[in-house]
């Protein structure tokens, strides 16, 4: 029991702790934002690299996630007869929930974890240190451009999988199962409110984009500079970004809908 | 301290450093002094804080108590404006060569003069390609980082540190891990970077054949204090036994062979009558 309760005390500072550094690092990297602009060129290589370079895999599983919805959708709907109800009922769930939460887990996965291991990897070979050695804050020229190409892409990428979604729904709602074409797109209009919505899915993503670019350029800088710290660096990365998108959706969703 | 700066002003002064990680203490009342101008080398066994040394000097640590003055300026008390001030009048040199993965070598070399300041390409160009020049390497600007070998990698970094002209350099373990070509190239390029540019250099090493070949000030330091310091002849000449066993690379004396413990008669009594033997 004694050894119970001094783990749980020892995991429950550990977490204070991590959370305590997790909020210092923010606030520098929020603190030098302003490099953001006067090092624009530095953050247009970080949004390529950390937006442009995930297109592919959010396209193509925006389109599978897509079609899948339309299966899934007409098998229910047409119990109804409400077929042509089917664009909506894709438009909805894409761009009020998977849009924005399948975007920030596969964000995780492909981006996040690539600057996990980055900026793990630039502490580890020291080039952190140097940095700090020539007179060069890595705040500004490191975190802060990295930090602010996540916050942006993430929402960009989610708008971008819902809209490839909606096209794969079509293809398979309109081109297999029949579903008319003008209902498909009329449906999703009057369904789809903008305010509701749309807006709703955007305020995620965007929470989502601050959140899994925080943990992930976090966990990179507090990683244990060893290759086992870098590896499990990345794992937290995911993890804790897959546990954060999903309790973080049930709030806002649970806010937004009172 | 700050107006006398003639040719006998130490460059650094380290007073009553005490400084730990965790509860393991690494320095205990460390004090000791850096000449302007000259190499000095920072000599003791693996695991002394000789690295942590550097990284105090240069203002990434700070002490717990003690205080530690470069070019007269308190290194712990400086806000990072000027602590950024002083560290782009000093150059370290990583043991890795900590090169920057993401751009080549001529971009390393410039990376220093393009973050501080505003020369023209034109100008930059030549101010990498003379500090590559200068250590052999101007061939190989366009190779990356994992190109290159341990030794042009640390010769590398050697023209970053020296990029901005600074009046000091910290070498940290320059000699680890190079065949004997390239650490030869290594030795010559302290010593010449040193006479030609007149900045003070400091070493921390364990490396004593080459320490000795190059420097002029040594200090040997060890559980977190200063056994000897001195030119190298001091050194040699007044060598305390701790130092006789660093120096000459004797397995036993006063740093014994054995890690402390009970006697090993009584290790091998014990397991006898505890009926394991």
């Amino acid at each position: 029991m004694g050894d119970f309760l001094a783990n749980l005390g020892r995991s429950g500072l550990n977490w204070l702790s991590l959370l305590g550094r997790a909020s210092i690092f923010l606030f520098r990297v929020l603190r030098s934002q302003d490099a953001v602009v006067r090092r624009y060129r530095l953050t247009l290589a970080e949004i390529h690299s950390v937006g442009v370079r995930s297109l592919l895999i959010i396209v193509v599983s925006g389109l599978f996630v897509g079609m899948v919805l339309a299966y899934q959708g007409y098998i229910t709907l047409v119990n109804f007869g409400a077929a042509e109800a089917l664009g909506g009922a894709v438009a909805l769930s894409l761009v009020r929930e998977l849009g924005p939460v399948v975007t920030a887990l596969l964000f995780a996965g492909r981006a996040g974890s690539a600057l996990t291991a980055e900026i793990g990897l630039m502490k580890t070979t020291e080039q952190l240190s140097a940095m700090e050695m020539m007179a060069v804050d890595p705040y500004r020229r490191v975190f802060a451009p990295r930090f602010f190409a996540g916050f942006l892409s993430l929402p960009l990428l989610a708008a971008m999988f819902s809209a490839v979604g909606v096209i794969g729904g079509y293809l398979v709602g309109v081109g297999l199962l029949g579903v008319d074409s003008g209902s498909y797109f009329s449906q999703m209009q009057s369904v789809t409110d903008w305010r509701e919505d749309v807006l709703s899915g955007v305020i995620k993503s965007i929470v989502f984009g601050f959140v899994v670019t925080w943990i992930a350029i976090f966990q990179g800088f507090d990683a244990e500079p060893t290759s086992e710290g870098i590896s499990l660096a990345t794992t937290q990365t995911v993890v804790m970004s897959a546990l954060a998108v999903l309790g973080l959706d049930f709030a806002l969703t649970g806010l937004m809908f009172t | 301290m700050n107006d006398a700066r003639g040719d006998d002003t130490p460059h650094v002064v380290v007073e009553d450093l005490v400084f730990r990680r965790g509860r393991k203490v690494v320095f205990d009342g460390l004090s000791m002094t850096v000449p302007r101008g000259r190499v000095t080398t920072v000599m003791g066994p693996s695991g002394t804080g000789k690295t942590t040394l550097l990284r105090l000097i240069g203002g990434q640590l700070r002490p717990e108590s003690g205080r530690i003055w470069v070019d007269g300026e308190e290194v712990a008390r400086l806000s990072t404006r000027r602590l950024y001030a002083l560290r782009k009048r000093m150059g370290m040199l990583f043991q890795t060569g900590a090169l920057l993965t993401d751009m080549n070598v001529f971009e390393n070399v410039a990376f220093p003069l393009r973050e501080h300041t505003d020369l023209p390409e034109e100008l930059i160009r030549n101010l990498v390609l003379m500090k590559l020049e200068a250590v052999g390497l101007r061939a190989a600007r366009d190779l990356s980082p994992a190109e290159l070998s341990g030794g042009m990698a640390r010769r590398v970094a050697l023209a970053r540190a020296i990029a901005l002209d600074p009046d000091m350099i910290l070498y940290d373990e320059p000699f680890a891990g190079l065949d004997p070509i390239t650490m030869g190239q290594i030795v010559t390029l302290i010593r010449r970077t040193n006479s030609t540019l007149g900045l003070t250099s400091v070493l921390v090493t364990h490396d004593v054949a080459e320490a000795m070949e190059i420097s002029d000030h040594v200090v040997l330091i060890a559980e977190g204090r200063v056994m000897d310091a001195g030119t190298v002849d001091q050194v040699r000449a007044g060598a305390s036994q701790w130092s006789e066993q660093f120096l000459d690379g004797r397995p036993d004396g006063p740093v014994p062979f054995h890690y402390p413990g009970d006697s090993y008669r009584d290790d091998l009594m014990r397991e006898r009558e505890s009926g394991h033997g």
